[in-house]
């Protein structure tokens, strides 16, 4: 009995081929929108997130919010290292790196227009504490020269970004010798130099933008924070790293929600507005064929479900569709600035297994709400009236 | 006459169908009208520059200072007549989720540069009077209800501390696209507390420079950076229009996919219009065929069918770019944090009826297609 149903329904929809596809795309553009978007904001949040460690403490000065507006002293770097707790190295130091970050502007690849770029200043202990990062290409910088190494995503979207080439800024060349990977993290579209080196070039010396370090125990984190906090002579904000990161999201992603949802509501009462059209007719051609289905005692209920059925399937083609095209937006790689910290980002678009979820569902809901009223209207027709009509 | 009357019978027909269709059309022009005044809204701060302004910065990067002196250096250049400078501020109002644009600025000399912020005479004295006086576009104002004489505390994030300003003065665009929410206060205010705690004083992120002349901007940026070449500091000079512009660019990519979803739109509009067009003409083929064995010339079925068409997208075009206007202003409040100057441009409008005609001529091809190429004899004999 439902098989033939839905047998019944599957065959209207090839019957009426051209309809069915223009309604059914027209359910996957909306669904395409809808889920490209969400793995827009996925992407940004993704990105950022994973750029910190759990485990990794970020101090700044207070209410700074970003580390291109931060100024700690030496002095007070001192105090923060001395109150740390922070793992050893081999070594035996501690693993903790005092960073500058400054913006600098470079000309972008493919349009030759300048876009700002974080150049870091670090030390050894910066890639120990940042494990992801990886060099993939060259060598690592040379303590107390003009080398830098570059970010994947920045060897890829900047003019004159390959290995030996040299950039130009604070009135200084510096040499690209290597280029790392950070696998898809906000590290990739920064530059990486000697900390010394570049606060000297840039007249930075009187202060660091934050001091970095590893817990030897992530659970140790509130216990340190309030030390901090407590000591009088910081004025500091401590945060774990991947929620300092988490944060600088926050602004992007609200937007694109924002607009990504007020598009999709709009869209989507267009692609209703469609399947409703469709649906409509489908009943309207076929008043013969409903009544000769009551008449042979078919319920009410029945033809009202093939009906759905109908629909449904209209906005399940319509998903998957839309979730098949956006799912090969994951090749792209966009690069935009990010508000925050008014830096280029690169990111993916990436999908996940809720946004499928919501994608599919979105489009099961605007089926069926295309379906559902003539498919009541068919189910109420009176089995006399529309045998007559044929 | 009769054709007319022939096309309104036809599309009253199915009233449920047509009025559908109609609302299909109406959001698509609507969506496409909003996404339209997006990508506007992108540009408004471009769109609002003037050619005779010009915006020194520190080449290195917006990130990095100049000298306050180089004010009087820039001031005897030929061709300048004003020079404004000042800080991004960057405070934060209460919370973050408030943030809008502040700035500390040499406010008397800033508002001779930006004649398209309209402050009344009173104000404008109080506010130059007032070391900790400060000025807010009149839609900033409105966002948290702030009143002459009301006092604001803002909590720096890049100069550290709280910081109080009186609000002296409230600003009203001269121009459709002039950016009402931001707030300006004395640059001398912020110096004075930069020297007591010293940090980088007597510095100045951004010179704003008026030239006599818009023929002479390019020369005058040149000779400006020309003049700091190889100091400690270089410039970077350019109209103020690049320089809006080089925000723009780098979030071109979200911009891209704006535009990118508008044409989607139009896509979406089609398809919608289309199948109910085919499906009008599928159930009409056997009165068309009809009409054909009277002797009406396939002119007349033409006009017959592509006149229903049109009459409907017309319909709902008219009734989207009714709607877009308020739509837009309730969209821009939201977000007005993010994009402040929010319009619907008239070349918005042109290209709306453009869409709504194009689609309605678009959405009969298929179904005249189908008309002409059956043979009378098939089309009397055919059951939609």
């Amino acid at each position: 009995m439902i098989t033939l149903l839905l047998q019944y329904s599957l065959r209207n929809l090839m019957r009426r081929r051209l309809t069915t596809i223009l309604t059914a795309l027209g359910m996957a553009l909306v669904v395409f929108v809808f889920t490209a978007i969400l793995m827009l904001s996925n992407g940004i949040v993704k990105t950022l997130v994973t750029t910190g460690s759990y485990d990794n403490v970020i101090v700044l000065r207070k209410s700074a919010g970003v580390e291109m507006q931060s100024q700690i002293t030496r002095e007070d770097s001192d105090i923060i290292e001395s109150h740390s707790d922070a793992k050893t190295d081999t070594d035996g130091e501690k693993l903790s790196a005092r960073e500058i970050v400054v913006l600098i502007s470079l000309p972008k690849k493919i349009t030759a227009k300048p876009a700002n770029v974080v150049i870091r200043g670090v030390t050894g202990k910066s890639f120990r504490l940042r494990p992801v990062v990886k060099l993939i290409e060259g060598r690592m910088p040379r303590v107390g020269s003009t080398d830098i190494v570059i970010g994947k995503s920045i060897a890829k979207g900047f003019q004159g970004t390959e290995i030996g080439q040299r950039l130009r800024f604070a009135m200084q060349e510096w040499v690209i010798v290597g280029i790392f990977d950070a696998g898809n993290r906000g590290f990739n579209s920064e530059i990486w130099g000697d900390v010394n080196v570049l606060s000297q070039f840039f007249r930075r010396q009187s202060a660091y933008s934050s001091v970095i370090f590893e817990l030897k125990d992530g659970s140790m984190f509130d216990a340190l924070k309030q030390r901090i906090l407590r000591d009088r002579r910081l004025k500091v904000d401590v945060k774990r790293e991947n929620l300092y990161y988490g944060e600088q999201s926050e602004m992007m992603s609200k937007f694109l929600t924002i607009l990504g949802l007020s598009l999709t509501l709009i869209f989507s009462v267009g692609a209703v507005i469609g399947a409703m059209i469709t649906m409509y007719s489908a009943t309207a051609t076929r008043t013969a064929e409903i009544g000769t289905l009551r008449a042979l005692g078919f319920r009410r209920f029945s033809i009202l479900m093939a009906f759905i059925f109908e629909s449904l399937f209209l906005g399940g083609a319509g998903g998957i569709a839309g979730l098949f095209l956006a799912s090969f937006l994951q090749l792209f790689t966009v690069s935009t600035m990010n508000w925050q910290t008014f830096s280029e980002l690169a990111f993916t678009f990436s999908i996940n297994f809720e946004i499928i979820l919501s994608g599919m569902a979105f489009s099961l809901i605007m089926g069926f709400a295309g379906g559902v009223l003539p498919a009541i209207k068919a189910a109420r027709m009176k089995i006399v009236d529309s045998l007559r009509t044929a | 006459m009769f054709l007319l009357k022939l096309i309104v019978r036809n599309s009253l027909r199915h009233k449920l169908r047509t009025v559908l269709t109609m609302l299909g059309v109406t959001i698509a022009v609507l969506s496409f009208g909003m996404l339209r005044s997006v990508v506007d809204a992108w540009y408004a701060g471009v769109e609002a520059s003037a050619a005779n302004r010009l915006i020194t910065r520190n080449a290195i990067s917006l990130n990095f200072q100049l000298p306050v002196s180089y004010k009087e250096k820039i001031r005897q250049v030929e061709g300048v007549s004003t020079v404004s400078f000042g800080n991004w501020f960057g405070g934060v109002y209460i919370d973050e989720k408030n943030f809008f644009a502040n700035f500390a600025m040499d406010l008397k000399s800033y508002l001779e540069l930006y004649p398209e912020f309209l402050v009344s005479g009173s104000q404008r004295k109080e506010l130059l009077t007032d070391r900790k006086g400060a000025i807010a576009g009149a839609k900033l104002a409105g966002r948290f209800n702030w009143k002459i004489g009301d006092i604001v505390t803002l909590r720096g994030t890049i100069f550290p501390g709280n910081w109080d300003f009186t609000i002296r003065a409230i600003y009203k665009g001269r121009d459709k696209n002039t950016d009402e929410t931001q707030f300006f206060f004395h640059w001398d205010y912020l110096n004075e507390r930069m020297k007591t705690m010293k940090i980088a004083a007597d510095t100045a992120g951004i010179y704003i420079i008026g030239v006599t002349k818009p023929e002479l901007a390019a020369e005058v940026s040149q000779m400006v950076d020309k003049l700091f070449k190889n100091s400690m500091a270089e410039t970077l000079t350019e109209t103020e229009k690049a320089f809006q512009m080089s925000f723009v660019s780098m979030t071109e990519a979200i911009l891209i996919s704006v535009q990118l979803v508008s044409f989607l739109v139009i896509f979406i509009i089609l398809a919608v219009v289309t199948n109910t067009m085919a499906m009008t003409a599928r159930e009409r083929i056997r009165e068309y065929t009809v009409f054909r064995s009277l002797g009406f010339e396939p002119v007349f079925i033409f006009m017959m069918i592509a006149g229903e068409s049109l009459l409907i997208t017309a319909t709902g075009g008219t009734i989207a770019i009714a709607a877009t206007f308020p739509v837009v202003k309730v969209f821009g409040d939201y977000m007005s944090m993010f994009l402040p100057v929010f319009i619907v441009s008239t070349e918005t409008i042109v290209l709306d009826v453009i869409i709504s005609l194009a689609v309605g001529l678009l959405a009969c091809v298929i179904p005249l297609w189908v008309t002409f190429k059956i043979k009378i004899a098939d089309g009397l004999r055919a059951v939609a």
